[in-house]
This record gives structure tokens, C-alpha cells and sequence, in this order.
């Protein structure tokens, strides 16, 4: 529920009715909006500084700041070294960066949305869509058409016309009939969009690496083309969503009271849903998919910040971005020069993580 | 290997459907009924007219020790199904295609070879006896299908994927063993040798040693020198810049490299099998690697660097042209 709202009408119980947690809406405050920054650019030069091939650190930061508009920096970088700082780690890791706010954004929205704690950014068929879309442009040998952006441009149609089709099986009389159904056409969805994508699979064995290698997430080769494609969606996202997260509070309170403060719960979910897979359909299809980070970034920071999605779902974006970049240095980085699907390292580390709040939250209930 | 196991976590759904499907493959794949003759054939394989009596009976009944396992073989093979492309195109190079009954779905060359629906990679042990074969030729086991076959009384000869040179060309010896054609595989084996010979010897011995990759994927999947492939370049003394990805062989010989190791290696030649030079260069910061700007990023046909059978010798004789290009400097400064 949103302060002013709140605040014009008498408050509302929510302690006994609400499942996963009371929301306890809290205004974002400057020492945690300066903490996930913090962590977002730390992990930024973090990223910049550490890979395969070691970069001597004065250098590297000589060369940044002599990129900056009006300074001039001897920094004494080569030629192979300048492509390596500014062709492939500074896009990969404001992909990583971007990637990781939109998938952690959309896990908190989803979370907040759907009452869920379990709910991911991949639950309503956005995954099982998109890696269908990539399997179809790897097999038929589309894949590179376009420049190489078929296998993005499929998997993001794949991702949105799962979402649709999810959406569409939901309804009930041509009306949208709660969030349980829409879960549930989600799983139905996503099962039938998976068994395709198997059967295709079987077909096109020799296709097998490109498809396992896309669906484990790589952010290894992305460069400055996918930093445009993403960044749009990105900043609509990242406003929507902060601006939104409010909303999510107040939903949380019932459909009821929500109308009687104001907020039309069918309509103000639907959007908030409809922008959150957006913002994953984009995040997988210049990613690949990369699990557990939508879903495990927003429980850590209801740690560190309480459950109001004010203060959720902004730090999620700040931190998931973050956690990624820093994933991605792993993934770069631990078998090098050899690389780690960054799917592993986020599932890596996830999969305890997520362990570890499931038992919290067992506790607290 | 931790890598490995935790792709199999991630992809663990994705696999059980797999083996789900697999399981239930058998229904969608069922194989068009033998051919007529498939029962006579059967009954008395060794009448069969084809099978020239005047032909020294090469030894069979055959036992032949491969790999670890025995293989008896009665009588010259007469329905052979083989479920490895590379196994097919050997069968045809010795002489035995008239003997190849079924080929697997991947089996696209020679354009004489008998392509069914049969796959190698989730073989159905029903769709393969439907075929009624009297030697089934395989490149791997998955699950247990040598033990089905030969509970079903037919023969499997197992030939795991060649590891070098010399062995794809034993293969084809043991091929010509096998099916009755010893003598025309020993004259294909010599032949062979004499072009790859004849192929390395054109290429004047490096001081220093051109580098390379073998890249197969846009992703930078790459094959080390401990591959079959990788042993074809060393054969050049060509030394492979993503060696250090796959130190140990963790990675079977297939890391995916960082791109930005590939930059610092900076290699003389990168090969493509089955690759596109225009959207190799356009990856982010490898259109300024030297083999770019020198124009020797090779594009190479996909089956062919990816198959141990007779055809490597094309490839071998395309490596050889290929490092023949590269400029007298390149190859003597230190």
C-alpha cells in the first residue's frame, strides 16, 4: 500500500490473512539505495578488472578515464588489450548488469504479484517459450541469419507468445479468474512448450551443444549490439516497476480491500505481469536462460530490507545486477580460459541459497 | 567433473523428458516393414547370391577381439546396419555397400547409402532387428544396446570414435575384416596413406609453429589437440591456441573458450566446420585478430572435420593447402 493512500484511509489488518509475508511497506531510504549502488558499481569494476587475461589495473582504469568526454590519459593499453576492456568485458558486463536487474526486478514483481515466494520470472512460460523459440531458429539453421539476432528475435517471440497463450488459457468466460489459474496455465504451458522443444531436440541431435549451450545461459559473447537492445527495455522496466512496486504491496492486502484503496487488482496485475515478462523475454533472449537469479535475489534482499516491495523491488534490480555481473567474472573466470555456462554458476550458488530461505521461512511460519 | 554435473542438474527436467521421449520413441519411429526378401535372406545368408562363393571365405566363421569385446561373426555379412556416418562412408570406401541394408538418419553420404529414420543417438533395438541384419556396426553404446542385440542373436561391432589418424584408417582395416573385403580395404588404407603423406609432405616444416583454432561454434566451442580433429592439424605441426582451456581433458577435448583469451592468443589460422568467416569476424573484438585481417579464417564443410571416415583424407589435403598459404615470415621469425 502506498503512504498517501494509506494514510487518507483507516489502516487495514493484514498480519492473519496474508500467506507468505506481512508486507510492512517501508519508503526506500538513501543508505540502502547508496548500499545496492554500491554493490552494482563494485561489481561493475570488479568485472571490468578481472578476467582470462590479466589487464595491468592502471591501465585499465587509465583507459576508462580517458574514454570520459575531455580527458586525455596516456595509459599505455595495446591494441589486444583495448579490444578485450572495451569490445567484450565492458558490454559483457553491462549485460550482465542489465540482465541481472531485469530478471531479478521481474522476480520480485512476480513474487509480489502472485503472494508466491516460489514464483520466478520463468513461471508463466516465458522459459519454456523462449528456449522453444531458440531450439527452432538452432535446428532449421536460422540461427545466424540477421547478423546472428534471429536467435534472440525467436526466442523473444517464443517467450511472448507463451506468455499470451498462458494468459489467454487462464481466462474464464473471456475474464481474468486469479492468480492460481494463471499459475497453473503456466506450468501447463510450459510443459507442452518443453515437450516440443525435447521432441525437436531428438530430432536434431547434432544440434544438441548450440541448444544446451543457449539454454544454460552465456553472456560470453555479447557485445555492444545487445547492450542496445537491452537498455531500452531496461530504463521502461526499471521506471514501470519502481513506480508499481507500491501497487504490489497494496494487492497483497486481497482484491477486496485493494479496490477499496483505490487499486483495480485485475487490471493493475495484469500490467504489472505484462511488464515483467517483457523485461524477461528481453533478459533471455540475449542471455539465454539463467536461473535461480530471479528468484533468489529478491529473498535475499527481503533479508537485508523487510517485505515491502518499495524497498524490494528497486534493491532486487540493484543487487541482481550485481549478483550477475559477479557470476559472470566466475563463470569467466574459474576455468579459464575456458568458460562456464553462467547457468551453472548461478544455479551454483542458488540452488543452497534458495535452500537456506526456504528453511528460514519454514521457520517463520 | 563439476561443470558436467551441474549442466546435468540445470538440464535434468530437459533430460528426463528426453528419456521419456526416447522411451517412447519406438511408436513414432517404427520402421517401414522389412524388405520382402528380408526372411530368406535371413534364413540362409550365406546362399544369398551375392556372397561369391569364389571369394576366399575370408576367414569367417570370424572371431575378432575390438575394443575389449569378442565379435563372432558366422558367415560373410550380408544385412549390415550401421548407425554412425562415419562407419557408413568406411562400409562404402571398402567395398561392402552392396552388403549395407540400413544406415541412420544421419547417414547422408555416399547418395547410394540406404538412409532410414534409425537413429544412432537413441537407437530403438526393435526398429534395428526389423531390419533383420546379420552385423550391426554402432560408433557408441547408449544404455545397452549391444547387450539387447545380442540377446537377440545379432552381432555388434562397437567402434568408439577414432582418436587420431591412424585409427580412423584402422577402423576401415577392421570394416574390410568384418564384412569380407579385406582386400579392398588394404588397397583403400595404402591409398590414403599415400595422400595424406603426399599431403604433408607438400607443406614445408614450420620453425615456428603456426597457431591455430577449430572453432565450432559461435559461442567459441573449440576442439583441442587431444581430439581426433586436433590430431589431423598436429600432423602439420600446427599448435592449438585453446590447448590451455582444456588442460586436462575435463572438457573432453571440446572447452568453450573466452573470447578474450582468443584475442590474446591471437592465432595465425582460425577453421570453421560448418562456420561463417563474415559472422565469425563480426563477434565482439575478433574482427581484429591477425587470421581476419590476413584472410585465413577457413570455412570447412561440417560433416566432413566432424567424421573419422575416409573423407578426412579431403580435409587433411584442405589443412594442407590452407597452411601452405601462410607467408614465409610468419612461419621462420621467432
Amino acid at each position: 500500500m502506498s503512504a498517501p493512500v494509506a494514510a487518507a484511509r483507516p489502516p487495514v489488518t493484514v498480519d492473519d490473512r496474508d500467506r507468505v509475508a506481512p508486507p510492512r511497506p517501508r519508503d526506500l531510504t538513501l543508505p540502502l539505495v547508496a548500499l545496492g549502488l554500491g554493490a552494482a558499481v563494485a561489481a561493475a569494476l570488479v568485472g571490468l578488472l578481472v578476467g582470462p587475461i590479466r589487464l595491468p589495473v592502471g591501465a585499465v582504469v587509465g583507459a576508462l578515464v580517458d574514454r570520459l568526454p575531455g580527458a586525455e590519459v596516456a595509459h599505455g593499453l595495446d591494441a589486444a588489450s583495448t579490444t578485450i576492456l572495451f569490445e567484450i568485458r565492458w558490454p559483457r558486463v553491462i549485460l550482465g548488469l542489465a540482465v541481472g536487474a531485469l530478471l531479478s526486478g521481474s522476480g520480485a514483481a512476480y513474487q509480489g504479484v502472485f503472494r508466491n515466494p516460489l514464483a520466478d520470472p520463468y513461471l508463466l512460460g516465458v522459459a519454456a517459450g523462449a528456449g522453444l523459440g531458440a531450439t527452432l531458429a538452432i535446428v532449421t539453421g536460422t540461427a545466424s541469419l540477421a547478423g546472428g539476432f534471429a536467435l534472440p528475435a525467436a526466442a523473444f517471440v517464443g517467450a511472448v507468445l507463451a506468455v499470451l497463450a498462458t494468459a489467454g488459457l487462464s481466462l474464464r468466460r473471456g475474464r481474468p479468474s486469479g492468480p492460481a489459474a494463471l499459475i497453473l496455465a503456466g506450468v501447463a504451458v510450459a510443459a507442452l512448450l518443453a515437450a516440443v522443444q525435447t521432441y525437436l531436440l531428438q530430432r536434431h541431435a547434432d544440434s544438441l551443444r548450440a541448444v544446451y549451450g543457449w539454454l544454460l545461459g552465456r553472456l560470453s559473447t555479447v557485445g555492444w549490439a545487445e547492450v542496445r537492445l537491452v537498455l531500452p527495455v531496461l530504463i521502461v522496466t526499471a521506471v514501470v516497476l519502481v513506480l508499481a512496486a507500491g501497487r504490489i504491496d497494496v494487492l497483497a492486502v486481497g482484491d477486496e480491500e485493494a479496490t477499496t484503496l483505490g487499486v483495480r487488482p485485475g487490471p493493475t496485475r495484469a500490467a504489472i505481469l505484462a511488464v515483467a515478462s517483457l523485461a524477461t523475454a528481453t533478459a533471455v533472449a540475449v542471455s539465454g536462460l539463467i536461473g535461480f537469479v530471479g528468484l533468489i535475489v529478491p529473498h535475499g534482499v527481503r533479508l537485508i530490507a523487510g517485505t515491502g516491495n518499495r524497498r524490494v523491488v528497486p534493491l532486487s534490480m540493484l543487487f541482481g545486477a550485481a549478483f550477475l555481473t559477479l557470476a559472470d567474472v566466475a563463470a569467466r573466470t574459474v576455468q579459464a580460459p575456458a568458460e562456464l555456462p553462467i547457468g551453472v554458476i548461478t544455479a551454483f550458488v542458488g540452488a543452497p541459497a534458495f535452500l537456506l530461505i526456504l528453511r528460514s521461512q519454514q521457520g517463520r511460519a | 567433473m563439476r561443470s558436467i554435473r551441474s549442466r546435468l542438474v540445470a538440464a535434468a527436467p530437459a533430460l528426463a523428458l528426453a528419456a521419456l521421449l526416447a522411451a517412447c520413441g519406438g511408436d513414432a519411429t517404427t520402421p517401414e516393414p522389412a524388405p520382402p526378401d528380408a526372411d530368406a535372406a535371413a534364413a540362409a545368408p550365406e546362399q544369398d547370391p551375392d556372397a561369391e562363393p569364389d571369394e576366399p571365405a575370408s576367414g569367417f566363421p570370424l572371431e575378432l577381439e575390438v575394443a575389449g569385446r569378442t565379435l563372432a561373426i558366422a558367415a560373410r555379412p550380408e544385412r549390415i546396419v550401421s548407425l554412425s556416418p562415419s562407419t557408413t562412408e568406411g562400409l562404402f570406401a571398402v567395398g561392402a555397400g552392396p552388403q549395407v541394408v540400413a544406415v541412420d538418419e544421419y547417414s547422408d553420404f555416399p547418395a547410394e547409402a540406404p538412409t532410414t529414420d534409425l537413429s544412432g543417438f537413441t537407437p530403438n533395438v526393435e526398429a534395428i532387428v526389423g531390419y533383420d541384419p546379420d552385423l550391426v556396426i554402432v560408433s557408441y553404446d547408449p544404455g545397452d544396446l549391444v547387450a539387447s542385440l545380442e540377446t537377440a542373436g545379432v552381432p555388434v561391432l562397437v567402434l568408439d570414435a577414432a582418436v587420431d589418424l591412424d585409427g580412423a584408417l584402422a577402423q576401415l582395416g577392421t570394416l574390410g575384416t568384418v564384412t569380407g573385403n579385406v582386400a579392398t580395404a588394404q588397397d583403400v588404407v595404402r591409398s590414403l596413406e599415400d595422400r595424406i603423406e603426399a599431403a604433408v609432405a607438400s607443406v614445408p616444416p614450420l620453425d615456428v609453429p603456426a597457431t591455430y583454432v577449430h572453432v565450432l561454434d559461435d559461442a567459441l566451442f573449440t576442439a583441442t589437440s587431444a581430439t581426433f580433429i586436433g590430431s589431423v592439424y598436429g600432423r602439420f605441426g600446427l599448435e592449438n591456441a585453446a590447448d590451455a582451456a582444456d588442460p586436462d581433458g575435463e572438457a573432453f577435448g571440446y572447452p568453450q573458450l573466452s573470447a578474450e583469451y582468443l584475442v590474446d592468443a591471437d592465432p595465425d589460422l582460425v577453421f570453421l566446420p560448418g562456420g561463417d568467416a563474415d559472422a565469425f569476424a563480426a563477434l565482439p573484438g575478433l574482427g581484429g585478430l591477425r587470421a581476419v585481417a590476413s584472410d585465413r579464417v577457413v570455412e570447412l564443410a561440417p560433416d566432413v572435420a566432424s567424421r573419422w571416415g575416409p573423407r578426412v583424407v579431403d580435409f587433411v589435403e584442405r589443412v594442407a593447402a590452407t597452411v601452405a598459404t601462410l607467408p614465409e615470415p610468419a612461419a621462420t621469425t621467432p
